[in-house]
This record gives structure tokens, sequence and C-alpha cells, in this order.
């Protein structure tokens, strides 16, 4: 055994950190970019903004390297990056409203960032183990019923653009559902966990389907039921397709079988069919995406976001140089169309790659994961991830209906900055578990039952 | 639990595969309609964010971009926006470019023209704005403004022409308007103008040189009548016409008298070159009807009556009419019944007289330069028809000498030089109101300057205004800053 013990596997900081400073390289690139571009000058505070958002990142690498050496190297430089280019491109919307110093949304934004990374710092050092939150399934799944309902409540819920997605509470809007993502995964993953082999092997076989039992249908109805009360009560269908299709990829790892991605499918397609023959709001969202250039729309939203995006083509009109901010929301809801319109096609694609391979990472911690718990959590942030870019983008493109999910890392908003750290610190905590190598573990391979004491770990360190 | 989440990841490269499908069928397939979309503010912004070339009259810009702070990032400013505003038109932010120039040679001003690609290619690949092209006018700055206020109040345009190139020295419409009106940044202040402008019964805005409703021409159509007998070899000069106090038009019991009743000559006879240098109406009634309707137009259409011209501004036909009645074509040998002509067209053919029979293609850009000013294309002359030969066009000025030394023309003389011209009074409606003409050029041995004038009836009866009282006081204006440049 002590031949084998020499062998150390290649951790990826390094990687990690050369990325990490490319990362930053672009982001400034593009601020100078965007100062050239809009005010004639190149920002005078770009090395200590550079300095400090170097600073505030290779802290964090620093951490990992601490708690978590052994974490996936690339989530860490794709988040800043983004989060970097969002900064950027709020910054430049800022400038187009003529907003000055000290009511910038940017400024808002950059102490946000600041927070979400603290904050994944602390998820970092306070989880050693992701498998305690097994131990909170049930607290996570009432924190995140309470998270998405909360819009719903009257005084603190807050209705913007159509959809009620927001509470406010003295001065602060927060949209809970970015928080709810989070514990709802959580709870998904433990309880599905649990009850993974009921809802699996047993069952009738019918047309080459395994078909569930009827009372193993209770979790998905009651999803169910929670998703199309979203797209009612809260009008919108993003956050409602959001939880739901989690629910059902979560559901499908869990049990492996198709016919719970088909009954789920069929059960949200019938009530969101229902939904639209009866509730205005939805038709009229329906007619939006079906034809938005309709002279009578109620909106001229989306026409306009389309408008922003043909405007780019293919090369875009660079940072500042395009019009982005004739579009309503263009630093929140459709900062991606800012994207396509200012990076053209082919930023879009370099986007949507850097999302795609984010996504990709947290599917592989998924499947390197040693445990059912890590690999149904990391894939389900992971998925969430990708879906909610799906939703999002896919809004904005006319691939589905617009609805009023923030884009990951880029809107401008706190409540999202924040979830989304979170979920690449829980993605960072499951990727080090993963790929640690085993001499180095010591409470490996004891799956800790639900209420059980928290296992020890980095005992080997 | 792998094979589901490799399966889930298939799912997910499917998720992102539509996002690439949409973004690109959006972003390039779909791009240019959607640039295109009527309302696309980003397209008018764009647009309006060039840096337009400007347009200059001797070196003076008459329309020019400069730089303001707002979002708009220029202004277009208008000179002496009335005394040009037909020439440069205006370009709007909420409008666009309309009219004039802008609106005609908007590709060019805007720097997006095919002949502009290769000097735009540096800028395409540094991703600098192009700038517009500039265009140098052949507009005589002193031509312009002797027409501007020589026709002052009254509705009317004056054209005038180099006879020799077909450059157009002055070009002046009124009523006018003042294009700084429509560019300004102020939007609802340029709705209110514009939608004055055009509800205005006045038509301000309607450039009457080129692109009026047509004018039936009068007298100084005789000019074409005369051209066709001389080109047919039937008649000189010194032909004797039929001139009764009253010629009935064959067919009808309708007569026509001449201008006052009076009698051309005296006699029941006049000579051709008499009947011009009078403008008599009984024999150049009967001369048409001799000619015919064929031939008369054939020789319209070689002065460019039916043809499509752009300046570039696109000048609608004048046209003559086909199928007309014997009775008809005998109105049209005195410039009445459908005939129907433009100022510049009347120009044209006083043009191609004074420039022994050679119609020269009018032309209003005379350099196209870069924003360095370095020259890009230069407009060379061009024969626009060969229309009369040389011998006729010197009887027809010998005639045309004689209207304003000896005739109905001598308002128009020139002290110091010789004048040719030919005056018209164009009746139209039933009671009476004329449209008073001149068209004539000088000095009559060495042409400089062509010259048409209309000046619209002041009221819908007759006043009394001839082309001779109104009009050719005009023109004489006109000629006289010309030969003096």
């Amino acid at each position: 055994m002590t031949t084998i013990t020499t062998f150390r596997p290649r951790t990826g900081r390094t990687t990690e950190l050369i990325l990490l400073v490319f990362a930053i390289g672009i982001v400034m690139l593009a601020y100078v970019n965007v100062g050239l571009a809009v005010r004639g000058e190149v920002p005078a505070n770009l090395l200590t903004t550079g300095g400090i958002f170097l600073a505030v990142t290779v802290g964090f690498h620093l951490v990992l390297r601490w708690r978590a050496r052994y974490a996936d190297p690339l989530l860490l430089p794709i988040a800043t990056l983004l989060n970097g280019l969002g900064l950027v491109m709020i910054l430049r919307l800022d400038y187009a409203a003529g907003r000055e110093m000290g009511s910038l949304v940017a400024g808002r934004q950059v102490m946000w960032s600041a927070l979400g990374i603290i904050l994944a710092a602390v998820v970092l050092f306070v989880i050693r183990d992701h498998r305690v939150l097994r131990r909170y399934t049930y607290i996570a799944m009432v924190a995140g019923f309470v998270l998405l309902l909360m819009p719903m409540l009257p005084l603190i819920g807050h209705e913007e653009n159509g959809s009620r997605l927001w509470i406010r509470i003295a001065g602060f809007s927060f949209q809970p559902g970015e928080v709810a993502k989070i514990a709802l995964t959580v709870f998904f993953a433990g309880y599905l966990v649990a009850t993974r082999d009921a809802l699996s092997l047993v069952g009738r076989r019918f047309l080459g389907l395994q078909l569930p039992r009827g009372r193993d249908l209770g979790p998905i109805l009651a999803a169910w039921g929670l998703s199309i009360m979203i797209l009612v009560a809260q009008r919108d269908l993003g956050s409602s397709l959001l939880f739901f299709g989690l629910f059902v990829a979560m559901l499908y790892v869990a049990t492996e079988r198709v016919s719970w991605i088909i009954i789920g499918l069929s059960l949200f397609c019938a009530g969101a069919y229902v939904a639209f023959r009866l509730f205005a709001h939805v038709q009229t969202r329906v007619n939006l995406w079906l034809d938005p250039f309709d002279p009578t729309a109620s909106s001229d939203q989306v026409a306009k976001g389309l408008m922003g995006m043909g405007h780019g083509g293919l090369f875009g009109t660079g940072l500042g140089e395009g019009f982005p901010h004739l579009t309503y929301f263009a630093n929140s809801d459709y900062i991606f169309a800012s994207f396509a319109e200012e990076l053209g096609l082919i930023g879009v694609f370099a986007m949507l790659m850097l999302y795609a391979l984010l996504v990709e990472r947290g599917l592989r911690t998924a499947i390197g994961a040693r445990e059912g718990f890590g690999k149904l959590l990391a894939a389900g942030l992971a998925f969430s991830i990708g879906l909610q870019i799906f939703v999002v983008v896919g809004g904005l493109t006319r691939v589905i209906p617009l609805t009023g999910l923030t884009t990951p890392f880029l809107s401008a908003g706190g409540s999202s900055l924040i979830a989304n750290w979170i979920i690449v610190a829980l993605l960072l905590r499951i990727s080090d578990h993963a790929r640690r190598p085993v001499a180095e573990r010591v409470t490996d391979e004891v799956q800790p039952a639900v209420g059980a004491t928290a296992p020890q770990p980095g005992g080997g360190r | 639990m792998n094979s589901p989440i490799r399966k889930l990841a298939v799912v997910v490269s499917l998720m992102f595969a539509a996002l690439l499908v949409a973004t690109t069928w959006i972003q390039f397939f779909q791009a240019e309609t959607l640039r295109e979309t009527a309302g696309n503010r980003r397209t008018l912004l764009q647009e309006y964010g060039r840096d337009r070339g400007a347009i200059l009259v001797q070196g003076t810009p008459i329309a020019e971009s400069e730089p303001t702070d707002n979002d708009l990032r220029w202004i277009r400013t208008y000179s002496q926006g009335r005394r040009y505003a037909h020439v440069s038109g205006y370009y709007s932010f909420t409008y666009g470019a309309g009219l004039g120039l802008e609106r005609s040679a908007n590709a060019l001003l805007a720097g997006s023209d095919s002949s502009l690609f290769y000097r735009r290619l540096p800028d395409l690949l540094t991703g600098r704005e192009p700038t517009g092209a500039t265009l140098e006018l052949t507009i005589d700055p002193t031509i312009q403004q002797a027409a501007d206020e020589a026709l002052g109040d009254r509705r009317g345009a004056v054209v005038a022409l180099d006879p020799s190139t077909g450059a157009i020295l002055a070009m002046v419409s009124h009523p006018t308007y003042d294009p700084n009106r429509l560019a300004s940044h102020n939007l609802s202040a340029v709705q209110e103008s514009y939608e004055e402008l055009a509800a205005d019964d006045s038509r301000p805005m309607t450039n009457r040189a080129i692109a009026g409703d047509l004018y039936p021409p009068g007298s100084v159509f005789k000019l074409v009548v005369a051209a066709t007998a001389l080109e047919s070899n039937q008649f000189d000069p010194d032909s004797e016409l039929p001139s009764p106090l009253r010629y009935t038009l064959p067919g009808t019991e309708t007569s026509i008298p001449n201008f006052g009743g009076s009698s051309c000559s005296g006699g029941d006879t006049t000579t051709l070159f008499d009947s011009v240098r009078v403008s008599c109406n009984t024999s150049f009634a009967w001369l048409a009807g001799e000619l015919g309707a064929e031939a008369l137009n054939a020789q319209a259409e070689e002065f460019g009556f039916g043809q499509s011209l752009q300046v570039p501004l696109p000048v609608t036909p004048s046209s003559y009419p086909v199928g007309a009645d014997d009775a008809q074509v005998g109105l049209t040998g005195i410039g009445q019944y459908d005939v129907r002509v433009t100022p510049l067209q009347v120009a044209m053919v006083s043009a191609g007289i004074a420039n022994n029979g050679q119609v020269m293609t009018p032309y209003l850009i005379e350099t196209v330069r870069d924003k360095d000013l370095s020259e890009i294309d230069t407009t060379t002359a061009q024969e626009f028809n060969d229309a009369i030969s040389e011998s006729t066009a010197e009887e027809l000025t010998e005639m045309m000498v004689a209207v304003v030394e000896d005739g109905s023309g001598y308002r128009a003389a020139v002290p110091g030089v010789q004048v040719a011209g030919k005056t018209g009074t164009a009746e139209y409606g039933s009671s009476g109101a004329a449209h008073a003409w001149f068209t004539g050029f000088a000095p009559a041995d060495d042409p400089q300057i062509a010259v048409a004038v209309v000046v619209e009836s002041a009221t819908d009866d007759w006043t009394g205004e001839t082309g001779g009282v109104v009009a050719a006081p005009i023109a004489r204006a006109v000629l006289e800053s010309g030969v003096n440049r």
C-alpha cells in the first residue's frame, strides 16, 4: 500500500489560478472597452478595480487551496468571468441611463458580488462535507416552500414586469425563488435518496414502461400542484417550469425510470394548457410569444429585445456602441439580449459555452460523486443552472414564452447573485469530495442516516 | 445513477443546442429583416448617429451635421434653409431623409453608397463609424439668390441651367420652408412643423421646379412647335402662316382669338418669325394642325418630354397628350389643352436652342468628396440629345432675340446683353386665370445661362398678369446675375 500513497493526483489549483487571472484580464479588457466607447477614456480606477477584483477572487482561490484542495478548477474562473462581465454590462447601462457615481446599479452589484463570494467562502468553511445537508432534508423542504410562496403574500409580495416573483421588506426587494431553488434541490436530493427504491423498483410494466404505483405518485403530484400554483399566482412560467423541471430531472436521475419524465411532462403540459385557457395573463404571454411584432400587443418588450439582438448581428456593435438601453430591463431580465447586441452572435456563443461548461462540470461532479445524495445534489444544482439559462435565453429568443427569471451571474440583483455563488460553493464542495483520493479520506463511504451525527471530515490532512 | 446523469447531460446539450440555433436564426438569418422592421429605433439612431456628409455650394455648406451632446449625437443644420430647402431637402430623426438631395443622395451622404465601399473598408476593419461623402453642387449662390429674391412672395419656380453642360445653376420653388424646423431635436416641435407643412394648402414642401403638379406651358411651347416646323423643312422663318383674328378649331364651332383680340400683323398672314415674336395664337394653332400631333410629340420627346430624369432628384416627366383630336392638336400648338411641363423641362428647351440644338443632361452634383475633401467622383457633362439642327437653333435664337428686343418679352432685356426669350401665359381652369411663363437665355451669341420662370396666378381669375409682365422681369434678374458671374 505504501507504494501507492506516494502518488498524489493533481488538484488543479494552479490551473484554476491561471484561468482566474485570465478571466479577470477579460473582464478588465471589457471594462476598458466600455470606458473608451462611452466616456472616451480609460477608466481612471482601472488598476484599483482590477486589483480588488483579483484580491477577492484570489482570496476565494486560497480558501479552496486550504479547505477544498481537490475542488473542480473550472467552476470558480467561469463564475468569476460571468460575474465580471455582468458588472461591466450593468455599468455600461448605468452610463447609458445617465446614472452617476453614488446611484450606480453597478455599485450595488459590486457589493452583492463581494457578498456572494464571501458567503460562498463561508459555505465552504461551514459545510466541510455536503452530506451534512442531508440531515436538513425536511427543513429545506419547508424553507423552500415558504420562500417560494412568499411573493404571493399580501403586503410584502411585489409584482414587477407582470410577474409576482419579488418580496419587498423595508425598501429591499428580494427574489426568494432564487434561494428556494437551492433549498428545494437539497430537499429533492435528500428525499429521493431515501425513497428511490420504492419509486423505481415497484410498479407494473406497460408498453415497455415501468409505471409507478398509484400511491407513489404523491410527490410528483405535489410538485406539479406547486408549480401550477406558481404559474397561476405568480404569473411566471419560468419559475414554474424551473421547479417542476428540476424535480422531474432529479426524480429521473434517482430512479432511472423514463416513465417519470413522461408522466411529468404530460402533467405539466396539461396543467399549462388548462392555465392558458383559464387565465388571461397566461394568454397574453403566449400571444406575445407567438407574435411579438403584433402592433396591438400589450408589450413590445420581446420585439425590442429581438431588434436589439438583430442589431448586434454576427459580430455585435462592440461594448458601449449599441443601444441595449432601448430595451426595458436591459440590465436584469434582458441582460443577455444586451450582450447579444454588443458582442454579437460570436459573443453569445462564447457565453452560452461558458454556461454549458459550468453545467457540464457540475454534472461531471455528480458522476464522480461517490454517494447518492452528492450525486443527486450536484446533478440537481447543475441542471437548475442549465434549465434556468434555457428558460431565460429561450424566452428572449422565442424558443418558449418570455418569463421573468434572472440570468445566473449576469443579471443585476443581489438575491440571484448570492444564490448562484452558493450553488458554485456547493458544487465545489461536492467536487472536492468526489475528486479527493481515497487515502486522504477518513469518513468515506459512511452514509450518514438522516438525523445521525455529523461525520468528521478532513481528518486525513 | 451515472447513466441517467449522462442522459441528463444529453438533454442539457439539446437545450443549449436549441439556444444556439435560436440565436443564430435571430442574429444571422433574421438580422437584416429585424433591422428593417418599421419603428426600429436602433436603426434610426445608428443611421442618425453617423457623421453625415455636408452639402456645399461653392465651398459653403448649405447643409451640415454638427455634433451635439445628446443621444442623437448630430444635428443637421441648414445655413440658408429657406433659400435652398428644395435643393437640400431635410434630414429629420423622426421623418428620416426626406426630399431633395438628403433623400435622393442619401446613400452618398450617409456613407453607405456602394461607390464608397473600398474607401470605407478600413473603417469597417477598425470599427470606426463610417462618415458620409460631401457633395459639392453646381448651384451658383449669386444666381440662386437673384432667383429667390426676384420670385419674392409669388408662388412659382425658377430653374437656371448652364446650356453648354446642363449644370443646374439655380433651382428655386416658392413657397418654401425651413428644413431646420424638421431637423430639430425637439421631436414634438418637429412633428408639429411637419404636420403643419403637410397640411398647408400652398404645399411648401413641393418642389415646383421639377416635381409639382405639372403646369400647362402656354406660349413657351410655341418654341417646340416652331422647332418642329423648321425641322420639317416645310417652313422657314419667312413662311407666311394664316393668322385670322379668330381661328376656328377644325371640326368644331369653337374659335380662339389672339391675345387681347389683336391681329398679329395687321394682315391675313404672318410670318413664322413674327408669329413667335408677337406670340400669335391663331397662326400657331393652324401650324400645329399642319404639323400634326405625331410630329409635335416626336419633337417634344427630342427635348426630353416623357422621360424620367434624376438630377439626382427625380423629375416628373413632362407630357404631350396622346390621342388628341384635330381641335385639341390645334390647342396644343399654343401650349394649352393637355400639354404639361415642369419648369426644368422648359429650361431644357431654351438650353438646347442656346447650345446649338444639343440638350445636355441636367445635373445638380458637381463633385462628390470624401470627409477630407479629396475627390471621389466628378460629374462630366453629358449630352442628353441632339434635339434640333444647328441651323434650326440659330433661326429660333434670332426669333427669341426679337421677342425680347421687339416683342412680348421686352421686360426681360438686360442692358448691354443680347437676351433671347419667349413669354407664355398659360390659362388653366375655366375662369381665365393663367400662369405666367418666361424662358430664355443670354447672351444670345454666347449663351452662359438658360432660364425658365413660372409664376402661378395669384387668384382664380384673370388678373392681367401675362408672362411678359410678371415672369420676364424675374428672368431678367436671373439672366443678369448669370451673365455677370
